[in-house]
């Protein structure tokens, strides 16, 4: 290894990822006078966070009465009660001043006649426990991921946060099971880089690009879960993969649901507006693994629309052009673009979608990572995760549309003040084991001269064809086990990979192949996790198992993946318990909408 | 005397390497695309990929992959979000500044040629260096700014009429596809801020929220910094957002105007 050398750098804290969550960590870190630096692959206003449309939500009551606690009944209702209400009570608790905070930062939210924060409707959000359609989700427009990443940026450039942009990180650096830093390329000038912190924190995002179709960029590919899955760490409830009801139809990009909130819905080929059948009471706006399958049941019994009727129609053209214009110009924009559509005139046709993780690197509410050691539940000394690329749990087995910037943003700022209180400003760091990082570069090395058959994309696309079919909407033992076989198989003929640039700069066949890699270690987990868990519950939908089995598994699915692509599986209780005595437990109850 | 020679590496071989279409393809289309590589001491060059629109996506952005995954992975491009929200595959396209993942290849109607933002130094490829374009944007605060303590238990109210002023200004994606089109921006891309950093300054100038904009006009009050936009209108032109840049140099320019009355 000696053709590569490190540089070092040491810090307080490093963040991986320049996304919402990232961000945010980032400059509290600063604020709070650690020594902080942020490492990203994409440029942080590139991050996926920023193409979040709908809205971020918070009990603020500017459109009606609300009350966090309804948004934590919705929450917990929408996890199908998989989610940790301790974590749920303190994120929906956290939300109104975290989105107020959020415009005095100057975030440029949509108004109200009055001038405050605009809030739509969004599905499963509801009023008096599932009583009324709740008014919860601010937004800017049908553009909010952006508004709030380019403002996070923005603080970020305020309090002069130390940024390492196209960065990108190959692996942590472990000692004795306590995350000690980690190693990244800088993809400019091929130098590579070994920072030395005592915090690191991880914002890395999903792995949306683990499937053939989905909502997410093509830089979603996890990197955070693959280098915890190196690490020896677990990934937890990775079966859960959200399929968002509106990806354009062959393109995949994403269709925000306020497009729904605003008054919009769906219809089959008889011209049914079909979910009223399916959630008598919020119709368009149940929760999204409702919908999902909805769609997906009209699709397999011949009511899809289009030649193939393997589809499904958003209508839009009955708001009017005003609404169109004010509330979802951005969605106009993308229909007219790829699906060749006028949102005023006709339908969108569109198709669920893989859309987001709920699974990640389990944590606890102040965002420091778990594991199981000889079944003793345990921190992981050194390492935390924030946002998509963590498993709180807030969003159980079944994410709340415009719950996922709350999470950004709640527990990046929590990770922040966590760290704070625990690691103070200019503490010596202990020297690296003698061999830090040299497992990074020997991965890099052998990836950057493969001379296997596969070129890179041929096993990404076998992966994701895989992905796509057996880890759907609809699952059975059957389709799993067929998928975790041809998945492993898959596995397998990535050891004959072949990586065509040699160079170090730019290098993105090599940057591919090693976010193929972090992907198909997650590819794996959420396989065989889905076939491991034999219940339906949120997203899982089991056709051999319909029907949610508390009493088996109303528990957290933990598991590790080998390097030769073998899983082991442990559990973690779900809390029920609430965090304070401001709101009682919600009791498991059969999820209808 | 000026010297208005180019440096050697920066003339374009045109005598790249030339990857023909499949046999039995209907549906050829012709793409030249400008590659660098920086190991190498060779001049940049433009390679041919000749390829089968029926067995490919609709927008530049999915002929670049099908040719990354399928002919040539040595070819280097940004790319994230795939629809026009996140501004990495900000690149020339027959002539002009756009996204690849939004410029439908059926909108070029010759041979579609492809280079990096143009002026801009290349790390590789198709990936300019956008340190200083980045600079730029930091260094006018694009931050708010106040004097007045926030509300402690509420949002600072904005009428919908003030937030319609911040809210197209504030749809920027930073592509920067504006500021590489501007000749002015070409010479002078040194002092000279460009349309993108200039249209970030006037989105927090007209935010009723901000309390800074006497600062942010000072800092603006410069020959090159500011002045240095002719209305060239090549921002607005290049602008993939349809944002209006050049709208904002000029109401930039009159408030300085009616702020010496």
């Amino acid at each position: 290894m000696s053709e590569y050398k490190f540089i070092d750098h040491t810090y307080d804290v490093v963040v991986v990822g320049a996304g919402g969550a990232g961000l945010r960590a980032t400059f509290g870190l600063a604020e709070a006078g650690l020594s902080t630096a942020c490492l990203t692959k994409v440029f942080p206003t590139r991050s996926h966070t920023v193409a979040a449309q709908g809205g971020i939500s918070a009990a603020l009551g500017n459109m009606g009465a609300d009350d966090w606690r309804w948004h934590m009944y919705d929450t917990v209702k929408g996890s199908d009660w998989l989610g940790d209400q301790d974590a749920i009570e303190f994120m929906c608790k956290e939300a109104p001043a975290a989105v107020i905070e959020l415009e005095h930062y100057g975030v440029p939210f949509s108004r109200t006649e009055d001038g405050r924060i605009y809030q739509r409707p969004f599905g499963g959000m509801t009023t008096h426990f599932g009583k009324g359609i709740a008014q919860r989700t601010c937004a800017a427009a049908d553009r909010t991921g952006h508004a709030m990443l380019h403002t996070l940026y923005q603080q970020s450039l305020k309090h002069e946060a130390a940024f390492f942009i196209e960065y990108f990180a190959l692996d942590l650096i472990m000692e004795n099971g306590e995350c000690r830093g980690v190693i990244a390329l800088d993809m400019s000038d091929g130098t590579l880089h070994r920072f030395r912190a005592h915090m690191v924190i991880m914002a890395t995002g999903g792995y949306g690009r683990a499937w053939f179709s989905c909502t997410s960029a093509h830089t979603c590919t996890g990197d955070g879960g693959g280098m915890a899955l190196r690490a020896g760490l677990p990934l937890q409830d990775m079966e859960f993969v959200q399929f968002h009801p509106t990806g354009i139809y062959g393109a995949g990009c994403l269709i925000t649901e306020g497009s729904r909130g605003e008054g919009g819905y769906l219809t089959n080929a008889a011209g049914e507006r079909f979910m009223e059948r399916y959630a008598p009471n919020a119709k368009d706006l149940a929760s999204r693994d409702v919908v999902s399958r909805a769609m997906t049941v009209e699709i397999r019994e011949g009511r899809g629309v289009g030649a193939l009727k393997d589809h499904i129609y958003l209508h839009l053209e009955h708001l009017g052009p005003a609404v169109i214009k004010e509330r979802l110009p951005g969605i106009a924009e993308t229909a007219r673009i790829f699906a060749g559509v006028d949102v005023n005139k006709e339908p969108i046709p569109v198709l669920p979608t893989v859309h987001y993780n709920m699974g990640g690197i389990p944590c606890n509410v102040h965002g420091e990572a778990i594991t199981r050691v000889n079944g003793n539940e345990t921190v992981v000394r050194g390492l935390m995760a924030v946002g998509e690329a963590a498993c709180v749990s807030v969003h159980g087995a079944n994410r709340l549309g415009s719950n996922s910037l709350l999470d950004l943003v709640v527990f990046g700022r929590e990770a922040a003040r966590h760290c704070a209180r625990v690691v103070k400003p200019e503490t010596a760091h202990r020297a690296f084991q003698a061999d830090a990082g040299d497992s990074a570069l020997a991965r890099l090395d052998k990836f950057r001269h493969a001379k296997g058959s596969r070129p890179t994309a041929d096993v990404r696309l076998n992966m994701q064809r895989v992905m796509q079919s057996d880890a759907a909407v609809f699952r059975t033992g059957e389709s799993l086990n067929d998928g975790k076989r041809r998945l492993a198989e898959v596995f397998a003929s990535f050891a004959e990979v072949r990586v065509t640039d040699r160079s170090l700069v730019w290098n993105t066949d090599l940057i591919e192949t090693l976010e193929l890699d972090n992907l198909l270690g997650q590819a794996v987990a959420t396989m065989h996790s889905a076939e491991n868990r034999r219940e339906s519950r949120g997203a899982q939908a089991r056709e051999d198992f319909p029907d949610r089995d508390d009493q088996n598994w109303m528990k957290h699915t933990l598991c590790w993946v080998s390097p030769a692509g073998e899983t082991r599986f442990d559990y973690r209780p779900v809390h029920l318990n609430t965090l304070t005595d401001d709101v009682q437990s919600i009791p498991p109850k059969a999820r209808t909408y | 005397m000026a010297e208005f020679s180019l440096p050697a590496n920066s003339k374009v071989r045109k005598d790249g390497r030339v990857f023909k279409a499949p046999a039995g393809a209907k549906n050829v289309r012709v793409f030249r695309i400008y590659r660098f590589d920086p190991d190498s001491a060779e001049n940049p060059r433009l390679d041919t990929y000749e390829i089968d629109m029926d067995a490919c996506g609709p927008m530049v952005l999915d002929a670049l992959i099908k040719i990354k995954n399928e002919v040539d992975s040595t070819l280097s491009f940004r790319r994230s979000c795939r629809e026009g929200i996140c501004g990495s595959c900000a690149m020339n396209i027959d002539g002009k500044n756009g996204l690849a993942c939004i410029s439908a290849c059926a909108d070029v109607k010759r041979d579609i040629a492809i280079y990096p933002l143009p002026h801009m130094p290349v790390i590789k490829d198709l990936v300019p260096d956008l340190t200083n374009f980045y600079a730029q944007y930091a260094s006018i605060k694009p931050w708010l700014q106040t004097r007045t303590p926030a509300p402690p238990d509420g949002e600072r109210l904005q009428s919908k009429e003030d937030q319609e002023k911040v809210d197209r200004p504030s749809a920027c994606i930073l592509c920067a596809c504006c500021s590489t089109s501007c000749p002015s921006y070409w010479w002078n891309s040194d002092r000279y801020l460009g349309p993108a950093a200039l249209l970030a300054a006037y989105r927090w100038i007209v935010d009723s929220r901000d309390e800074a904009a006497g600062e942010r006009l000072d800092q603006l009050e410069d020959p090159f910094r500011l002045y240095r936009c002719h209305t060239i209108m090549n921002c607005t032109e290049a602008c993939p957002k349809d944002l209006n840049p050049a709208k904002a140099i000029g109401e930039i320019k009159q408030m300085m105007a009616h702020r010496r009355h």
